[in-house]
């Protein structure tokens, strides 16, 4: 394929000695005279291929896994087949327009996909959002933050053979599903933000259901940490799994939980706060050994501290309008557009020229459940952007995998894998 | 100025280019050739410490006259700095860089996946393969922009030669390699990777 890296096959000719990366290579055995031929696996060394349809892969990941006996000497993983072109597709649209593509990237926290993606275009806009449009993106934020942790918890479990906090986990996601849809109208494609504002404002009774969500959710909490946290089972499956050192956790870029979990106390909200993070009242949990058993606490803490923080937001949500006064990227209501030339226009403009951005380029990362999730736009001044780069915080998770699990058995590289909390939507994009 | 374009500017002089500041942040074109010991010392230097990558791209702009860009977006976790650090290439020129994988083995992907969207080859990347395109997908590179939207071949051609694709199109020559070893490998899929076949079916006829 590359001309810069010739690796030719070596047919016939089996080398013994060691490969290119410096791994021994292992040469078949050959049959003992007499006996018919068969298939020489060479000692207990198999190739498996797990995946791409594999229910302990979360979605179509493919890993090719070298195994000794059943400990795994390398994984190779191989993606892209969820691959849809949304930074391509991004270049042909209007910056509202690419809101409903990041709903398909991180199917899991739609809501905090659209939050980011607003923040980056107004930050290359220069907008300022207005009070209760910020408090409402920290609601929407720490309720994709519960509803991600949640989904990793069920499947992380069922990879593990504990079925029932799967349960309890998906049906506390239903009432934050029921939440969502009360709010945007969608359960998954939310497409909740608009450049400057919000698609809409809560509808009635949504703080008082919220409320009673954030009441009674830390009692599913607690009786999930009851099932696992001190279970010797789920402790031995996880406990030692998957260690990342806090240098090595730096060096491949890892983010989110699987960051905080190896020792690294870095969180954007803390760090370099944006909604204004910085005025509420949460903790960071960040873990020591850096393994699976630490990943889960830390996303267990996480789940706790959400809902810390959305008891807070109801608290303090102000009255006030959800979208900035600025006809350039608002859209006029729908009675003054008919009534108003002036409103009309920009009404016309905006619908069939779309927001334009200034010439520039903006970097902007928020904390995703996953991890860090950045939006980089480049724009030449037109209404759709020049590039649109998803920094997925998964994929970038992801390649750690196969340092994570050598030398472990084939049964921990799901529990690894499950770790790693991915979301194929967004590492394919 | 940033700190960090006057620290670079002192210690490299003319591999710095132009510097740009804008919405708080900053970012500092280099020359690609000293962008390897540029990077090691933006990591290691005592008062830069950008010790965290967080994402490598490239820019490529409908302005075919402007050069491509390789875009690195650096962060110092202890000093919670950021910094954008950008190589120009000449797209009518070899589409070529150095990799920074041995400083930072999170590029690893990041770098793949940049050589698969836009052909820019990293030089010194241990595994420098298409990884959110197949191996031998055979109509360039989707996010440049000369790049069609729905690809260069028609959806039939494209039906047809991922129907028609061997088993082995499937597997990186790594893997074939570890499976010839183990004497896995069937020999009608041996027969055609002797004769320098991967499977694909070649382009349109």
């Amino acid at each position: 394929m590359s001309a810069q890296h010739p690796r030719t096959i070596e047919l016939e000719v089996a080398t013994p000695g060691v490969d290119a990366q410096g791994r021994p290579v292992r040469v078949p055995v050959p049959a003992p005279a007499g006996l018919p031929a068969e298939p020489d696996l060479g000692g207990e060394h198999l190739l498996v291929n797990l995946g791409p349809q594999h229910p302990a892969t979360h979605g179509v990941l493919r890993l090719v896994v070298e195994l000794d006996g059943e400990t795994v000497i390398r994984v190779i993983p191989h993606i892209g087949y969820l691959h849809s072109g949304f930074e391509k597709l991004g270049e042909y649209r209007h910056y509202n327009q690419i809101i409903p593509l990041t709903d398909r990237t991180d199917y899991l926290s739609p809501m905090a996909n659209n939050v980011c993606l607003a923040m980056a275009v107004e930050q290359l806009m220069g907008i300022t959002i207005t009070p209760r449009c910020t408090v409402l993106r920290v609601i929407a934020c720490e309720m994709s933050r519960i509803i991600s942790h949640l989904v990793w918890l069920g499947t992380t479990s069922i990879d593990l053979g504990a079925f029932t906090p799967f349960l309890w986990a998906f049906q506390e996601r239903e009432r934050i599903y029921n939440l969502q849809e009360q709010w945007t109208g969608a359960r998954l494609t939310t497409s909740l933000t608009r450049v400057g504002g919000m698609l809409a404002d809560i509808p009635n009774g949504f703080v008082e259901n919220l409320r009673e969500f954030t009441r009674t959710f830390p009692k599913t909490l607690e009786e999930i940490d009851r099932v696992l946290t001190r279970n010797a089972v789920w402790a031995g499956r996880t406990q030692g799994i998957g260690v990342m050192t806090a240098e090595e956790a730096i060096n491949y870029s890892l983010s989110g939980p699987m960051l905080r979990a190896s020792g690294v106390p870095w969180d954007l909200r803390k760090d370099q706060p944006y909604l204004g993070y910085e005025t509420y009242d949460f903790e960071v949990p960040v873990g020591e050994h850096g393994d699976v058993f630490d990943r889960y606490l830390v996303r267990l803490e996480e789940c706790h501290q959400a809902n810390r923080i959305l008891a807070q937001a109801l608290d303090r949500l102000p009255d006030g309008p959800i979208n900035v006064d600025d006809p350039r990227v608002i859209l006029p209501p729908k009675s003054r557009a008919m009534s108003d030339m002036e409103a009309m226009i920009y009404h016309f403009k905006q619908v069939m020229e779309g927001v334009k951005a200034p010439v520039g380029e903006t970097y902007c990362g928020i904390e995703n459940p996953k991890g860090e999730l950045g939006y980089y736009f480049v724009s030449d001044g037109t209404a759709k952007p020049v590039r649109w780069r998803i920094r997925p915080p998964s994929f970038i998770n992801l390649a750690a995998i196969s340092k994570m699990a050598e030398g472990h058995l084939l049964s921990d590289l799901i529990a690894i894998n499950a770790s790693v909390d991915i979301v194929m939507g967004e590492i394919d994009r | 100025m940033n700190p960090s374009a006057e620290g670079l500017r002192a210690t490299f002089g003319d591999a710095i280019g132009r510097v740009v500041e804008a919405r708080g942040e900053t970012t500092v074109f280099v020359a690609a050739a000293r962008l390897l010991d540029i990077m090691r010392w933006l990591q290691t230097a005592p008062d830069q410490l950008y010790n965290y990558l967080v994402d490598v791209t490239a820019v490529e702009y409908r302005d075919r006259e402007r050069p491509l860009e390789v875009v690195y977006q650096l962060r110092s976790l202890s000093r919670r700095a950021n910094l954008r650090v950008k190589v120009e290439l000449d797209p009518r020129g070899e589409l070529a860089v150095d990799s920074v994988t041995p400083l930072w083995a999170g590029a690893n992907w990041l770098e793949r996946e940049v050589y698969d969207m836009f052909g820019i080859v990293f030089a010194g990347h241990p595994d420098l393969r298409r990884i959110l395109m197949w191996e031998t997908y055979a109509e360039g590179h989707p996010l440049r922009k000369d790049f069609p939207l729905r690809g260069r071949f028609s959806r039939s051609e494209q039906v047809r030669q991922a129907l028609n694709a061997n088993p082995e199109a499937n597997y990186s020559l790594e893997e074939l390699s570890i499976a010839e070893a183990y004497g896995e490998i069937p020999s009608d899929m041996r027969d055609r990777l002797r004769r320098g076949e991967r499977g694909d079916v070649g382009g349109v006829e």
